[in-house]
């Protein structure tokens, strides 16, 4: 069985956004890139599945500008076989991603493709299920636990009221949540055995995909600054304010 | 010349930093409080590669550049001084073993410490040979196929508590020529460890005096050949001031974030301490030299890489300013904090403890200066020294 696992270069979670004086978007110039923790978490859950012995290669994709091959370097260094980055410096919105990875699935036919649930960046949540829906296969969002049995997957997702246990008959699209595993260091060795892993680099051009944006960024602010309290003089005064102004009692 | 790092440097500092970020950085106050000596840890650094980095590839290491360890052990180090100082000794005795001893001592003994499942301790220092190295008088006499040793070791990193003692002592006349150098199993009859030395830094690595009393060393634990011992320890000990210097360097950079951050939070009156130019000032002195100091490190690094005829010269003059400055940058930051610096809620006074024994060890920075000044004053040094 093939995994393919997908990987998003996102500013570095420890790093805080700073929005381009012109309000356009993020600054990312300067600024700490790293691989999107939930997508870390793909990498790792289904290097376990390979580990486990059901399966046999996993691949890494990536879309986006030149220094993604950094960010699959890392799933290299990790375990990952091989990795593959479809070139393009221009803004991919999710549709687009996931018609891309929709295009890679076609050549690289994976029983499987985990996904982070959303990058930290844009917080879409949204890439994985249209992938299922393009590809036309069985989906199962924030993954809490993978068990992969023969031809399917069994899935506990976290939700609302608690746990739900899917079951998906392959192929099938997972995306991960933040308790389905912690994921390894990359070991030195191995960051240095990851350079000669094969990583194919495809011009988005190739693939013959739409990718011409549907939204249109009006623009991009930081959060208000939270303003000072005020001290109340009685409790009374204070009722008044949580029923009358902040209107939650 | 290109200053910058390559791909695998940014990926094993990426590592490393990951690794201290969430390893040591949330124990290391315990460590310290508690004197606990984190060999589960240390064991976890040893599956990531970080216990053998210079070690030949043959028996498990990575066989990396000095330069490339200096830049790990300066991530390690800014989540736990002491942790990774102990680590660098250990690599640094494990790199002896493996270059200078036989093939049996190699194999013996070199995978398992590379992979972190033992460890080592170096052991130079005496009672009365401290700086004065070549003055050892822990004696190894051959009789058949076992050299007899009697005497004692002081200040030993990790003693008690590792598997394997890198020893030098002495098998001939007196002074450097008459010193051999040998791979002791750290639990062989007739040796006995003193009690945890109680110290200012390093908590979380234990120190103690060795006394050996009769003990029969094989003589195949020899490392090199009899009266090679002093060149073996001043070959290991150039990268041992690298390293010690490089954990400075990651130490003051700790303190430097923290002193940004809490200048950025802190306010009295009325404003944030970073609208204060004396701080300003202080903050950029501060980044200023934890810059050079790094700078300095890497060149040395590089200098012992490239085997510089100098080497030494380069190594002693890091060794030298990477430690003034950083334990200055260290106790700035702390002075920037106020009272907070200096209570155990915070991490600057642990940093300024640890730090204050890099100018002490791997040779005294008096030291450091006898061995460049003796340099710098022969003819034409200082045209090669620059």
């Amino acid at each position: 069985m093939k995994i393919l696992v997908a990987v998003k270069r996102v500013l570095d979670y420890n790093v805080k956004a700073r929005v381009k004086a012109d309000k356009s978007g993020v600054d990312l110039s300067n600024v700490k890139m790293s691989m999107n923790p939930f997508d870390e978490i793909a990498v790792e859950e289904a290097l376990r599945i390979k580990e486990a012995g059901k399966a046999d290669e996993v691949v890494v994709v990536s879309i986006g500008v030149s220094q993604c091959q950094e960010t699959i370097r890392t799933a290299l260094a990790m375990g990952a076989d091989r990795g593959i980055l479809v070139e393009t410096d221009q803004e991919i919105e999710p549709l687009a991603v996931a018609k891309i990875l929709k295009a890679v699935a076609e050549k690289e036919s994976p029983q499987l493709a985990i996904l982070g649930k959303q990058a930290i960046d844009d917080d879409s949540n949204v890439t994985g299920q249209m992938l299922a829906a393009l590809m036309d296969c069985a989906q199962a969002t924030f993954a809490s636990k993978v068990e992969v049995g023969d031809g399917k997957v069994d899935v506990t997702r976290e939700i609302d009221g608690g746990l739900q246990t899917l079951s998906l008959s392959l192929p099938a699209v997972i995306t991960t949540d933040l308790r389905l595993n912690e994921p390894r260091y990359a070991k030195l060795p191995n960051i240095m055995k990851a350079k000669k892993k094969p990583l194919d680099v495809i011009p988005v051009a190739d693939l013959g995909v739409d990718i011409a944006p549907r939204l249109k960024t009006l623009k991009v602010e930081e959060p208000p600054e939270r303003s000072a309290g005020v001290m109340v003089e009685s409790v009374a005064e204070l009722v008044d304010k949580l029923k009358n102004e902040a209107k939650v009692i | 010349m290109d200053f910058e790092l390559s791909d695998d440097q940014l990926a094993f500092q990426a590592t490393a930093r990951e690794f201290a970020a969430r390893e040591f950085a949330p124990q290391a106050a315990a460590w310290d409080a508690e004197c606990h000596f984190p060999k589960a840890v240390i064991r976890k650094a040893g599956e990531l590669g970080f216990c053998g980095l210079y070690s030949p590839e043959d028996v498990g290491g990575l066989g990396l550049t000095r330069l490339d360890a200096a830049i790990i052990f300066e991530e390690l180090a800014a989540g736990c001084t002491s942790t990774s100082a102990f680590i660098s000794i250990h690599n640094m005795a494990t790199w002896m073993i493996a270059t200078f001893g036989n093939s049996a001592t190699r194999n013996h003994w070199c995978p398992s410490l590379t992979a972190g499942e033992k460890l080592a301790s170096y052991c130079l220092t005496e009672p009365n040979a401290g700086s004065d190295g070549a003055s050892v008088r822990t004696t190894a006499e051959k009789h058949g196929d076992v050299y007899r040793v009697n005497g004692s070791k002081a200040f030993i990193s990790g003693a008690g508590d590792t598997d394997v003692l890198v020893v030098m002592l002495r098998t001939g006349g007196p002074g450097a020529k008459g010193m051999s150098a040998m791979a002791i199993p750290a639990d062989l009859p007739g040796i006995t460890y003193g009690r945890k030395e109680e110290k200012m830094g390093w908590n979380s690595q234990p120190t103690r005096t060795i006394t050996f009393d009769n003990v029969e060393v094989p003589a195949t634990a020899l490392l090199g050949a009899e009266g090679e011992g002093f060149k073996i320890a001043m070959k290991g000990i150039d990268g041992g001031r690298i390293n010690i210097a490089t954990c400075s360097v990651g130490t003051a950079q700790a303190a430097l974030t923290a002193a940004q951050q809490y200048m950025n939070q802190r306010r009295q009156f009325g404003k944030n301490l970073a609208e204060f130019q004396a701080l300003q000032f202080k903050l950029a002195d501060m980044v200023t030299e934890l810059v050079a100091a790094r700078q300095m490190v890497r060149l040395a690094a590089s200098k012992l890489d490239n085997a510089h005829t100098d080497k030494t010269v380069y190594c002693a003059m890091a060794k030298r300013l990477a430690t003034d400055l950083c334990f200055r940058v260290c106790n700035e930051a702390l002075q920037i904090h106020g009272g907070y610096g200096y209570i155990r809620e915070y991490p600057l006074e642990r940093h300024v403890r640890d730090l204050r024994v890099h100018q002490i060890l791997e040779g005294t920075n008096e030291i450091m200066r006898v061995i460049i000044a003796r340099r710098i004053l022969e003819e034409h040094a200082p045209d090669a020294i620059r």
